[in-house]
């Protein structure tokens, strides 16, 4: 628990998760606060998806509970719950653009089912929502196999705050691109952070995204958060994963 | 949190337009109307401004809706301001500020020319069917001619697990089927041939139809349904992720190891398929004859003996492997020739199945003007 953190947009407390005998998560704790970005590291493997894919609904959990907006998820009815879906949005790993859809209808798919508003005003927000993540109105028409991985990671990005959503989860938003890429990525994060207020629960292997993006690192290890705090607490720690994550050979190279 | 309103102060000559309350995606289509409202008053006042200093909440709708105003009231080259921006909006504003209008939407074509158009596509695609056909066709021959070159190279594992799928595990529902089939044809002979006294002719009927046509035509259509589409679903999700490309830049050629074991397992399925089934359907109609006509197993068979030779047998076994070439080759064809979307894989493999059924039902035909004109 963060001190003087009277109000987290996410609590998850006593969370446990198994697949068969196998328990991923083991009773984990985790607060996130309203505006924050919250990096999420951890071995492959550990289960830094399994717990995002739970917060959202993906993933059955054993036991624990999770309230994000302070509503507790297993005690809302469906109307709440379509409620908070409606409040948070989702950039999944690969992307998850609906393939038979251009990239103009991935945007407003969202949009469609929850607001009614006009087709021109629908069109307006799609280029504006392109415009923010740095894609030129032209892209709008194309299918998603015709995309680049960069542009894929974008669209997704752009339908994930298609309704301006107060949450935003990244599921390694930053794998598979460029650096140069990956840079403007973590900026535009951080630019939507800023602008929109949006809080992003990011799950991510990139030291560079931990270092410029993030204001606070969570750690997952053995079904537990280990650590959690700011970089500078994570590069004093004295565990020795954490060491070794924090302090290897890419990571000098990257905070040097 | 209150709903979005928007006030008009008059200020000397000019007009403040005061945004207040909420300005974000939930509140959208009133927002609209709202901005609609004001829109028209572009020009009725040589100084317009917008001030969003109460504005509780904005969000991109409201930041857009916002800038779009300001657009449409600037009017007679004097721009139309937002004040009261604090530090958060204004990054945001900026944002959408940065938004090029949207160019006019593309001329949609006539609905005439529409149908002309999709016609045309449709007869020249079928020039294009066709040389896809042949060319798969003669792509998977040279597989199987460099395979009989070098042995070694032939997938057995492969073709035996796909024998399984195709042939081993299709045998309940295919013979269920055609016993069903063998059982409606004979009472329906029965009962039609009853009212000549001819009974017994039901044995001559059944035989032939069974045995020539109806066995191998309704197996060869089961085929298409459950194995050309399966193998077009399963060659489509595999290149849809490139594994087809990855094979390939391995040094392995798909023909010869996805398609050549395919094939080669619906070749050897179908005619046993067929067999099996003709023997359910003699089956069926004679269980039928039995005890709805009371032709005894005994008169049945003699009957049978009679009536159908070998050569009726042959003919219904030699269409089989023909029929499994047809479909495995339109299964595979279909199959490459997804693309990205998973409405393509589901859009060919519906025609896999359509133009696979269709083109057993064309071959059948040609056989039966063949066969006829040698006298079999």
């Amino acid at each position: 628990m963060v001190p003087g953190n009277s109000n987290p947009i996410i609590s998850v407390n006593g969370l446990t998760v198994a697949f068969g005998q196998r328990h991923v998560l083991d009773g984990l704790d985790l607060d996130v606060s309203r505006g924050e970005i919250l990096g999420f590291v951890g071995a492959s493997g550990a289960g830094k998806s399994v717990l995002m894919r739970t917060i959202i609904g993906l993933v059955p959990k054993v036991s624990g509970n999770i309230e994000v907006f302070g509503i507790d998820l297993d005690a809302a009815d469906s109307s709440e719950r379509r409620g908070v879906e409606r409040r948070w949005g989702i950039l999944f790993q690969h992307g998850a653009l609906f393939s038979s859809l251009s990239v103009r209808q991935n945007i407003q798919f969202p949009i469609r089912e929850y607001l009614k508003v006009s087709d021109r005003l629908l069109d307006e927000i799609t280029i504006a929502k392109l415009a923010m993540v740095g894609l030129k109105p032209e892209v709008a028409e194309r299918f998603p196999s015709e995309l680049s991985g960069g542009m894929i990671k974008r669209v997704a990005l752009a339908r994930a705050l298609a309704l301006d959503p107060e949450i935003v989860f990244l599921d390694e938003p930053t794998s598979g691109l460029d650096p140069i890429g990956a840079g403007e990525f973590d900026e535009l994060v951080r630019t939507l952070q800023r602008t929109l207020g949006l809080t992003v629960f990011m799950v991510t292997h990139d030291l560079d995204s931990l270092h410029t993006a993030c204001d606070r690192i969570a750690v997952l290890g053995d079904g537990k958060i280990i650590a959690q705090g700011t970089m500078d607490d994570m590069l004093a720690s004295q565990h020795p994963w954490l060491r070794e994550y924090f302090h290897g050979k890419r990571a000098r190279a990257v905070l040097v | 949190m209150s709903g979005p309103t928007l006030e008009q102060i008059a200020k000397g000559d000019g007009l403040a337009l005061c945004a207040a309350g909420s300005w974000t995606a939930r509140f959208a289509p009133a927002l609209e109307q709202i901005v609609a409202e004001a829109e028209k008053l572009t020009g009725s006042r040589p100084n317009i401004f917008i001030d969003v200093s109460q504005v509780s909440k904005l969000d991109t709708f409201g930041a857009w809706l916002i800038e779009r105003l300001r657009r449409t009231l600037t009017h007679g080259g004097i721009e139309a301001q937002i004040a009261g921006l604090s530090a958060n909006y204004a990054s945001l504003v900026g944002e959408v500020r940065r938004v090029e209008p949207a160019g006019p939407p593309a001329a949609s074509e006539s609905a005439i020319l529409g149908v002309l158009d999709r016609i045309g596509r449709a007869i020249y695609g079928v020039g294009d069917t066709f040389f896809a056909l042949i060319g798969m066709m003669g792509a998977v021959l040279t597989a199987w001619l460099r395979v009989f070159v070098r042995p070694s190279t032939f997938r057995l594992t492969s073709t035996v697990h796909h024998l399984q799928q195709v042939c081993w595990n299709a045998v309940p529902i295919v013979v269920l089927i055609t016993f069903l089939i063998g059982c409606i044809v004979a009472q329906q002979g029965i009962f039609h041939f009853r009212k000549f006294g001819a009974d017994v002719f039901v044995v001559d009927m059944l035989g032939l139809l069974v045995l020539r046509e109806l066995g191998v035509l309704l197996v060869a259509i089961m085929v298409a349904g459950r194995s050309g589409s399966a193998y077009t679903a399963e060659l489509g999700s595999m290149k849809m992720r490139e594994e087809i490309d990855a094979l390939r830049t391995m040094g392995f050629d798909p023909i010869e190891v996805l398609i050549l074991p395919r094939m080669i397992a619906l070749v050897i399925g179908l005619p046993i398929l067929t067999f099996l089934g003709g023997m359910a359907a003699l089956y069926g109609g004679g269980l039928v004859a039995w005890l709805y006509g009371g032709v005894d197993p005994e008169a049945f068979l003699s009957r049978l003996r009679d009536a159908i030779s070998i050569n009726h047998f042959l003919v219904g076994m030699i269409k089989a492997p023909v029929m499994a070439l047809v479909i495995g080759i339109v299964a595979c064809v279909e199959g490459l020739a997804v693309q990205g979307s998973a409405e393509s894989l589901g859009q060919h493999t519906t025609s896999s199945v359509v133009k696979g059924i269709f083109l057993v039902i064309v071959m059948d035909g040609v056989f039966a003007i063949f066969f006829a004109s040698i006298g079999i």
